[in-house]
């Protein structure tokens, strides 16, 4: 029987904030909980973030920004995602993204914002109960 | 402080009270939990009494405020005579902007500025540079140049108050703008007060806004203070940070620790320059966090007095009771604060602020009430600052010196804190230092192992949040009223340093760019050739550029 292939999840940080505790513990129980995570550290672009998608073939993406700059970063993003052909990656962000944004930022294709509050068990069980299908 | 006769008896007397009263109570109702932790996970003890103090020698171990160990406080009257500086960081948008939040803060009766910068001005970069795109305003005022600068502190009379810089990379540029602009107002220098954050070595594993590689890093750190020391006499040329060790998820012992080992290496660093300790080591500040656990914030405040002295006497053989002084400023833990029921987060705040007050902290900062959101509204920092101003007047708080001295509990938690601070200095002595301790990423793991843990207890309701994980509501209403900063920000941030770099010099400011680098290449104190440029208007991202192309740029080191 084949293994099963663990999910790959890319947390990344874009924007020159540098709040990563929540990024760092996020990946810790991500990882805890079984899955292949990559962290590429502070201050990604989104050229970076698209490209580290594409090279490490990831299933998720848990984008993290507390600097207020997602409004001009997510954008930019979820372009050039598309450009790349990861259409069938799933995007989580989380952070200080004030509720207000959240719709806008879903229309971009970012399927959850998880706010402050918001436990580790949460974003694990969601990233399994929405995983892409692979092909 | 007890006879051992006492002692003794009272021993035999608690034996009995544990056999007899205590086990018949408990049997009616146990306890709440197995054990009680402090939240640096030292085990609680169900009572304190004499015994645990015994040995304690009051002159020896607590002495008189005013007077060496400094337990009781770094001044004879302490909040009898004044209360803290009450002073709110603060800083949005253009510098326009920031100059009437200050002239507000100031009207409402605010005793100090505190200036929060941009990411991009933290960082190094110009307003216009590709990597601020989107953050230029966003997090704290934009400064590009010492036109930003004049314009920030237009109408501020920089001999009346005193202004502290949240700044670290590009600590030396800001100081020098400061200067500038204290040079163009005529206030002579030895007359401006405030003070630098310039702590770079915590940005290595704590706040991680990092320009240049950690050796490099200290050199500034240490030009500005040896440059403080023979110029800027009233000028704090460093707040130690043990903030941002704890935001970034340690616990009250790693951030003192941490933070006492950073200031250790930073007076080694300035002596290695020929000052004398009593030279500059009374202008050494601190910056704390005051987060949940009451009893043990106010023990670490009054810890880290003790141990700084002790250090200082001891370690480095100050002579100067000043050299020996712990002054810190105090923030409210802003990582404690909860997006839910936000108006909880004032009494969250309330009783931080009054631990770091029973601490004897000499200013504070209260975070406001929505800051989980977003940037504080008008009426969020309003009711921050009042909050400080009740528990100075209303409370009595402060009306006798360190309130809480001679509590068993309170006296054993501020040994305890200090003894296991003193086992992480014994520690990192032995690794060889602090810059050792970051290449190897120690105080990353540490960090980060205390933030993973925290979180669990969290989330497997072993810890209580009120209102996130416990007590909470089906439905969110409280409206805030967020406080955006308007995208024009970035444009217009942009034109106004285009336009510096059109109508400036450009000859001059080049010179003075070239004249920075040999300065730098000779590996002498840069912030005379950086107040040159400034004043030239050579711009931050200009002058940062320079450094970078000599220093190299610093590569985070991943821990998760």
């Amino acid at each position: 029987m084949e293994d099963a292939r663990k999910i790959r999840v890319l947390i990344a940080k874009p924007g020159l904030d540098s709040h990563d505790r929540g990024a760092k513990v996020v990946a810790r129980a991500l990882r805890d909980a079984g899955m292949e995570v990559i962290y590429t550290g502070l201050r990604q672009t989104p050229e970076q973030i698209a490209e580290t998608a594409l090279q490490e073939d990831v299933d998720v993406i848990g984008l993290s920004i507390l600097s207020g700059a997602h409004k001009t970063l997510f954008p930019r993003i979820m372009e050039l995602l598309k450009k790349q052909g990861l259409t069938d990656v799933m995007v989580f962000a989380g952070g200080i993204i004030p509720e207000e944004d959240v719709s806008e930022m879903k229309k971009l294709g970012i399927k959850e914002i998880f706010g402050p509050g918001t436990t580790t068990e949460e974003i694990i069980r969601y990233v399994v109960d929405n995983l892409p299908k692979r092909d | 402080m007890f006879d051992k006769k006492k002692i003794d008896e009272l021993k035999k007397e608690r034996e009995r009270w544990e056999q007899t009263t205590l086990p018949n109570w408990i049997r009616q109702s146990s306890e709440r939990k197995n054990e009680f932790r402090s939240s640096s996970n030292m085990p609680i003890k169900r009572l304190y009494t004499p015994e645990d103090v015994k040995d304690l020698d009051y002159l020896q171990d607590l002495g008189f405020p005013g007077e060496y160990p400094f337990l009781r406080g770094v001044h004879a009257t302490m909040y009898r005579g004044r209360f803290w500086t009450m002073r709110q960081f603060s800083g949005f948008g253009t510098a326009e902007q920031t100059n009437k939040r200050f002239k507000y803060l100031l009207k409402e009766g605010e005793t100090g500025l505190s200036i929060a910068f941009d990411y991009p001005t933290i960082m190094g970069y110009d307003s216009d540079h590709p990597m601020g795109k989107g953050e230029v305003g966003i997090c704290g005022v934009a400064i590009s140049s010492l036109k930003d600068m004049q314009v920030l502190l237009n109408g501020i009379p920089l001999d009346k108050v005193t202004t502290s810089m949240t700044i670290n990379g590009p600590a030396a540029m800001l100081l020098a703008m400061y200067v500038a602009v204290g040079d163009k107002q005529g206030i002579s220098r030895e007359k401006l007060g405030g003070t630098t954050q310039n702590d770079n070595l915590k940005e290595y594993f704590a706040q991680k806004l990092c320009i240049y590689p950690p050796k490099s890093s200290v050199k500034l750190t240490t030009d500005i203070i040896e440059y403080c020391a023979r110029n800027l006499q009233r000028w704090n040329p460093i707040s130690i940070s043990g903030y941002h060790i704890r935001e970034a998820g340690a616990n009250a012992v790693q951030e003192l620790a941490f933070t006492i080992y950073d200031g250790i290496t930073y007076v080694e660093s300035t002596l290695q320059r020929g000052l004398k300790v009593d030279e500059f080591a009374h202008r050494l500040s601190f910056f704390f966090a005051s987060h949940n656990d009451f009893f043990e914030e106010l023990a670490k405040f009054r810890a880290a007095r003790r141990l700084w002295a002790k250090l200082m006497k001891e370690r480095f053989h100050a002579k100067n009771p000043r050299s020996m002084w712990m002054r810190m400023h105090v923030q409210t833990s802003g990582c404690t604060l909860t997006a839910q029921q936000p108006l909880n987060n004032i009494t969250r705040t309330t009783i931080q602020a009054l631990a770091a007050v029973l601490g004897g902290t000499q200013s504070l900062h209260t975070n406001s009430f929505d800051e989980a959101l977003a940037l504080p509204g008008e009426e969020a920092v309003r009711v921050a600052l009042r909050t400080q101003q009740i528990i100075a007047h209303e409370s009595g708080a402060t009306n006798t010196i360190d309130p809480l001295a001679g509590s068993y509990y309170v006296e054993a938690l501020t040994n305890e804190m200090e003894e296991k601070a003193t086992e992480y200095i014994q520690k990192l002595d032995d690794m060889g230092g602090a810059m050792v301790a970051i290449e190897k990423g120690f105080f990353q793991k540490e960090i980060a192992d205390s933030s993973y843990k925290y979180q669990k207890e969290i989330d497997e309701r072993k810890r209580t949040i009120v209102g996130v994980n416990n007590y909470q509501i089906e439905k969110e209403e409280y409206p805030i009223k967020l406080l955006r900063v308007d995208p024009k920000v970035e444009k217009e941030q942009v034109a106004n340093l285009q336009n510096v770099r059109k109508t400036r010099d450009n000859r001059k400011a080049e010179e003075m760019l070239d004249k920075l680098e040999l300065s730098a290449e000779k590996d002498e104190n840069l912030m005379p050739a950086i107040i040159e440029a400034v004043k030239a208007y050579a711009t931050l991202g200009e002058i940062c550029s320079v450094l970078r192309k000599v220093y190299g740029e610093y590569k985070e080191l991943i821990v998760i």
